[in-house]
């Protein structure tokens, strides 16, 4: 597809979602170890992956990933106080306290979920478009995975059969280099982890991760082939995550320096230094935005806060779609 | 008019086609389903009448498919996934139990996981350690599946419409070596209940629960033990999760005995929960411990006398059922 041009409107819808996902996860990070315990992946310096599927994708196509899903969820549409709801274990969580960080699930909002499981979640989102596909829909199924996936036998499975079945997939790796602290390198010969569809046949691109406008194109590219021609695309988006892979992690696999480096390419200020370039909008605008979502981040905090846990009851719902199904206690 | 009488496998067939006809969402995948008819020819004839589109042949990559399959039941279709045993499936577990069972749950009841995974299990002749295995306490172990295992053409029938029909994921366990087998099954509708067990022959002084294949080692036995006049009471249990202890309870009620006939191996085993569930809720009624007779706690050899060694037969029902009246 020709390149889009940009507008301001993309620029500022961009900025805001990006903020919101930096702002909400900084306070998650905050409130990690009192209020929010388990496991939990933050996404910090990743946002452009997910601020440009969302302007390039459909209005009804499908989102799927893995374990490092608030940003996701938050993109697709989720409540910010119903993703903190659900990191405080609240019944007013997206899952009712039942997902937590890693399962983060709207249906209505179509994010079919963080998934816990490395890889798993590449089958499951080529059947998310298969279904689409049987259904004589043109929707698209957008299904995430991080670096250490696509060493899974998951992935090559899926990729055969998407291909074969012409499914209307987009994979996309979140290359954030490092395999929790496992860097790509340490993981197989083949560290351009794009050249892996070419074993399928399947269209394949390496994307800068740190340029929204970058993976907006790549991403509506991507969606386009899939709606069109029923043909997948792996995406390979090359991003860097600031923090440890989760909470319990000092990261000391890599260093300081290399951190700084993807700090100056951060992908927030990027957009903001093009929206002062081009005059989108003043400083004392954009401080206004910050402001707006400091607050949507204070707001969702006390929500949480103010939330009820689930009642004990609640441990044997949710178990089976049969209402009266027996035998669940012993 | 007289019953009409067809084997296990097209009665397997039948299911699958009925509920297909009924419901554009069922579609059938796995591998040589298709252009082949089934390894066991368990759906023959269906990708002529429904096109490829509905019956699907799959690369032999069972993690691959059964995950394509479960995404897609997550996304409102309704697929029934053929393994070609049950022994295969291992490589698919991670998706039955991960992401089938537990997708309802984790993601707080919004998205559930109508699934039929179904194939034959079983020791099937001299197949060896990898080809001879039963699992259905394994994936009775897991909390958000069902699971079946027919004995008979009938409940075969009659149990997969039900388990396509059922919102849940349902794991169900045919017999490689029962597709043959040939039963009464009547033209038409017929369904069976999830979870609830058969009462296959009426006794009062010893119960034997078994399922699947090791049903007819129960009726052998039983009739074994009628020619020595100890008149056995057998179950079928047909549903293995949720397992119907209440029907067992009655029957040890009125024997006051059990012997259960599992062809799995014997740590953790349907019988072993059973032998638990009787002494919680009929502890008062045992007049002899709970016996079991289960394959032999060995990998499958291939050997045709080892073989004979490890599975449950008469022979050892009988004995079990002597030792419970403590007439041996």
């Amino acid at each position: 597809m020709a390149k889009k041009a940009f507008s301001k409107a993309d620029y500022l819808y961009w900025f805001e979602l990006m903020l919101l996902m930096r702002r909400f996860e900084e306070r998650a990070g905050q409130l990690y170890g009192t209020k929010i315990r388990g496991f939990c992946h933050l996404y910090i310096g990743q946002e452009a992956v997910v601020a440009g599927m969302m302007s390039a994708m459909g209005p009804n196509d499908k989102v799927i990933t893995a374990y490092r899903d608030h940003g996701h969820a938050l993109g697709m549409g989720i409540s910010p106080g119903a993703v903190m709801a659900e990191l405080y274990g609240k019944i007013t969580g997206c899952t009712k306290g039942k997902g937590g960080s890693m399962h983060l699930f709207d249906k209505e909002k179509r994010f079919l979920g963080g998934h816990g499981i490395v890889g798993a979640q590449i089958p499951l989102g080529a059947g998310i478009a298969f279904a689409e596909k049987y259904q004589g829909t043109d929707n698209v199924c957008l299904c995430f995975m991080g670096d250490g996936a696509v060493r899974q036998g998951a992935l090559h499975e899926t990729f055969n059969i998407a291909m074969t079945w012409k499914l209307p997939v987009v994979f996309i790796i979140e290359n954030n280099m490092y395999a929790m602290g496992t860097s790509v390198a340490r993981t197989s010969n083949v560290t351009d982890l794009h050249r892996l569809g070419q074993a399928y046949d399947m269209p394949n691109q390496a994307v800068d991760g740190m340029k929204v406008e970058s993976v907006h194109q790549a991403i509506a590219d991507a969606c386009n082939r899939a709606r069109t021609e029923q043909i997948p695309t792996l995406l390979e988006i090359k991003t860097y995550r600031y923090k440890g892979h989760s909470m319990s992690d000092p990261a000391k696999y890599r260093t300081r320096e290399e951190v700084e480096e993807y700090r100056r390419i951060d992908p927030i200020e990027q957009v903001r230094a093009t929206i002062l370039d081009k005059g989108y909008a003043n400083q004392a605008t954009l401080d206004d935005i910050e402001t707006k979502v400091l607050a949507q981040v204070d707001e969702s905090v006390q929500f949480a806060e103010d939330s009820p846990y689930p009642p004990d009851s609640e441990l044997y719902t949710d178990v089976y779609m049969q209402a009266d199904y027996p035998y669940l206690q012993d | 008019m007289s019953e009409r009488v067809i084997a296990y496998r097209d009665a397997i067939k039948e299911a699958m086609d009925e509920e297909m006809a009924r419901d554009e969402r069922v579609y059938l995948m796995g591998e040589e389903v298709a252009e082949y008819n089934g390894a066991y020819k368990a759906s023959k004839g269906l990708l002529d009448k429904y096109g490829p589109k509905r019956v699907i042949d799959t690369p032999i990559a069972e993690l691959g498919f059964a995950g394509v399959a479960v995404g897609s039941a997550m996304n409102g279709l309704r697929p029934i996934v053929e393994f070609m045993t049950w022994n295969f499936a291992l490589l698919a577990i991670d998706q039955v139990v991960n992401a089938a069972a537990k997708m309802l749950s984790m993601s707080g009841g919004q998205v559930g996981c109508p699934i039929v995974f179904r194939g034959p299990s079983g020791s099937a002749g001299q197949l060896a350690a990898q080809h001879s295995q039963t699992f259905e306490n394994w994936y009775a172990n897991v909390p958000g599946l069902k699971v079946i295992s027919p004995s008979n053409p009938y409940d075969a029938k009659a149990l997969l419409k039900a388990a396509i029909r059922d919102d849940d994921p349902v794991v169900f366990m045919e017999s490689e070596q029962m597709y043959g087998d040939k039963g009464e099954v009547p033209e038409g509708e017929i369904l069976l209940p999830i979870g609830k067990a058969h009462m296959a022959r009426q006794g009062k002084d010893v119960t034997i629960v078994s399922f699947n294949k090791m049903m007819k080692v129960a009726h052998a036995a039983a009739d074994e033990l009628a020619k020595e006049h100890i008149d056995a009471e057998v179950i079928d249990l047909r549903t293995i999760r949720p397992l119907d202890y209440p029907t067992i309870v009655e029957s040890v009620k009125k024997t006051n005995r059990l012997v259960v006939v599992d062809e799995s191996w014997p740590y953790g085993s349907i019988a072993s929960e059973i032998a638990f569930q009787v002494q919680k809720h009929g502890f008062d009624y045992l007049d002899a411990p709970v016996k079991r007779v289960n394959g032999a706690d060995v990998p499958m050899p291939y050997a045709a006398n080892l073989i004979e060694a490890y599975l449950p037969n008469p022979a050892r029902v009988v004995q079990a059922a002597k030792a419970a009246l403590y007439r041996l």
